[in-house]
């Protein structure tokens, strides 16, 4: 087994925030100002003695990391997962020896670059040669280091016409380009990943994930932190789970994404209170949720899943149509319609329906790629004769799978529909 | 992989725990120094990117306030000049340090804020980034220095060997200006309002501090008093260099400035350095 690189021991941070008093109404002109001298000299002694001064009356102390211990080993691929506030920027930060922390200790063995953001320090009067030397060093490499590997970083960010323009002159394309490959080709035994992945367009984020699996096979040791479940599955082996300062598991990659998924998302999305309905409400649908085909809930679905839509309704007592139709569509977040789905189309019939009962509609190999799509449904008698219909009901979150049975997980970025397909040579 | 093993024994351990950057803080200041230089060149290289303007300004700026000076303080006002030496080359003689020092205030007491990006993102000794700015003002003072040298052939004045003491005095304007720097860019940090009072203090300073006029026009029981601003001491020393015999250093006044710069000093650092650490979580 590798050595451990970096060990954390119960790790903490505080930080203190004010909070301005509340102050009854019939508060005596001279207690105001006893009061506000008051702090005005406390603040004055603490000006003077450089002791940081927080605005409010009484201070609150705030955890944001508490008792964080935990052990990287050399080569490994670790994500760092959590909702926002969880305290994974700090985490980084304290690695990244930013901010220090408050109690515990880290001890961390060989050369640490932390990528926080690409392009820092970038100056948009200095020319793409310049920035490069800026960059470079601020990001930790030496002259001669960025000397040996400039054609290379050119080469890269294919920005050779313009070397000895100022940054501020290119397209925001290019910017990023230069800004990446500079950072793409610090040499660190462990590397520290923000979400840098956030910016750029698709083709870019791929090209960043590219190479950071590149840098993870390497045998260099990467801490990346992410929002973007997909990333973490396929760029990680083990990943770290914080909620609320603390760590609450830590184990493969895969078990600590749908422990976070177990922890924070809601397991069935409750319709009975939704007063946006349409329709006679004659039948009304009161929750949704998603079904593996042992019957497990689940809160993902995962590409080439099957599963099922489950839609739990009531119907009125007086109620006696057996044509009922239920109709299922799915659009992504930009509203761009994926597909529709519903009982006629597919010649399954319902009948009668039971005063409480649910529509299941089962989708084999789930054919989307990795995203969050917005789920609708409409329940109906004839073309125009609806019952009840809500237009976003619920999400339905896809992430990253083995669709194709190849171990090739498919990008989001060329489209967000999977078909299966297959390819052969003829001559 | 023996081989292996003991390239990863070489390898620097890091610890991280609080109050750790303390300890180490003045041999990581060192380890640091590529990014202090390439800071000091960015903010060089980005002054006079515009090369025309950039230059002019460092020439312009000491040259015309210096025919002022002469003018009112020399001409209008017949305030004597240091024995034999010409009123203009008295003015310029304190100009120069004066510039040295308001420029080197000004620019490192906006520093850390101009940085606020560097400082959320990256670690490193933050005194690196006031300090890189004294270089820019030491460049400035490089250029008008030409001037003087121009002046002192007009007026045929050839300095002593007190010239050679020149750089000590130097090193002193860029050390008086450090520590209230770093004082108030730290405190900038969190209070933006500190950013004003530079100008004042730089405005305010200029009639304060013996620039227009002599230093020996006040009167003797004062001066030990007068000296209480630092860089009356500063000033006094550059003449003495520049103007040699015709204008001799107040001992007990220089020594008294000598230890409020230095008193600044260590107050500017102990104080930016207890601040320091939280400069990433306020800005």
């Amino acid at each position: 087994m590798a050595e451990i690189v970096i060990k954390s021991e119960n790790i903490g941070k505080i930080y203190t925030i004010g909070h301005q008093a509340e102050r009854g109404s019939y508060t005596a002109l001279r207690d105001i100002l006893m009061q506000n001298a008051h702090t005005l000299w406390n603040k004055t002694k603490d000006l003077a003695t450089g002791k940081p001064i927080i605005p409010g009356d009484t201070l609150e102390e705030v955890w944001a990391l508490k008792d964080v211990s935990f052990e990287i080993r050399r080569g490994e691929a670790v994500g760092i997962i959590g909702r926002n506030g969880a305290g994974k920027s700090t985490l980084l930060k304290i690695l990244s020896r930013i901010t220090e922390p408050t109690t515990g200790r880290v001890t961390i063995k060989g050369r640490v670059a932390s990528l926080l953001e690409v392009g820092t320090g970038f100056h948009p009067e200095l020319t793409g040669r310049e920035n490069i030397y800026l960059n470079g060093t601020i990001l930790g490499m030496t002259r001669v280091e960025i000397k040996q590997k400039f054609d290379e970083i050119v080469a890269f960010a294919e920005v050779e016409r313009y070397l000895d323009t100022p940054v501020k002159r290119y397209s925001s394309g290019m910017y990023v380009r230069l800004a990446f490959a500079i950072a793409a080709h610090l040499e660190p035994e462990i590397l520290v990943v923000d979400e840098v992945l956030a910016v750029g367009d698709a083709a870019f984020q791929k090209k960043c994930l590219g190479k950071m699996g590149v840098v993870a096979s390497e045998g260099r040791t990467v801490l990346f932190v992410s929002h973007n479940m997909a990333a973490v599955e396929s760029l990680c082996r083990r990943a770290l789970l914080l909620d609320n300062g603390h760590i609450r598991f830590t184990g493969t990659q895969t078990s600590a994404i749908s422990e976070y998924q177990r922890l924070f998302s809601a397991k069935q999305v409750s319709l009975k209170n939704r007063t946006d309905r349409k329709g006679s409400g004659e039948v009304r649908v009161m929750s949704i949720n998603f079904r593996d085909i042992d019957g497990q809930t689940i809160d993902n679905v995962v590409c080439g899943q099957d599963f099922d839509i489950v839609f739990q309704f009531e119907t009125l007592s007086g109620f006696r149509s057996n044509r009922v139709v239920a109709s299922l569509s799915v659009r992504t977040q930009w509203d761009v319609p994926v597909f529709l789905l519903h009982n006629r189309m597919t010649g399954n019939e319902f009948g009668r329906l039971p005063s409480q009962g649910s529509f299941v509609c089962r989708i084999r190999k789930m054919p989307l790629t990795p995203s969050t799509y917005k789920i609708g449904y409409s329940i109906m008698i004839n073309e125009g004769d609806y019952l009840d219909i809500i237009d976003d009901a619920a999400e339905l979150n896809v992430i990253a799978g083995d669709f194709f049975e190849s171990g090739e997980v498919p990008p989001s970025s060329h489209g967000f529909c999977l078909v299966a397909g297959h390819w052969s040579l003829e001559s | 992989m023996t081989n292996q093993a003991s390239i990863h024994a070489q390898e620097p351990v890091l610890i991280i725990e609080p109050g750790r950057t303390e300890k180490n803080y003045w041999t990581d200041l060192w380890r640091y120094r590529e990014l202090f230089l390439i800071l000091a060149w960015r903010d060089v290289s980005v002054r006079y990117k515009q090369t025309i303007i950039g230059i002019l300004w460092a020439i312009l700026r000491p040259l015309l306030t210096m025919v002022v000076f002469t003018v009112i303080f020399g001409r209008i006002a017949k305030l004597p000049s240091d024995g034999s030496a010409p009123y203009a080359l008295l003015v310029f003689a304190a100009m120069l340090p004066w510039s040295l020092f308001s420029n080197a205030l000004s620019e490192s007491s906006n520093s850390l804020i101009n940085n606020a990006n560097l400082i959320g993102k990256v670690y490193f000794p933050r005194l690196i980034i006031p300090a890189a700015t004294l270089v820019t003002a030491f460049i400035d003072f490089l250029i008008s220095f030409i001037i003087l040298i121009g002046m002192m052939l007009y007026y045929q004045f050839a300095p002593g060997w007190q010239i050679l003491l020149l750089p000590a005095f130097i090193i002193l304007a860029l050390l008086a200006s450090l520590g209230p720097g770093l004082w108030i860019t730290a405190l900038n940090v969190k209070y933006r309002d500190f950013r004003y009072i530079i100008p004042f203090v730089v405005q305010f300073g200029l009639y304060v501090s013996p620039v227009g006029f002599s230093s020996k026009i006040i009167p003797e029981q004062w001066r030990l008093l007068y000296s209480l601003n630092p860089i009356v001491g500063v000033i006094d020393g550059f003449r003495w260099c520049i103007l040699g015999g015709n204008s001799p250093i107040y001992i007990p006044g220089f020594l008294l400035s000598l230890a409020i710069v230095a008193f600044c000093l260590w107050l500017g650092v102990s104080s930016f350095r207890k601040m320091e650490k939280t400069f990433a979580d306020l800005i």
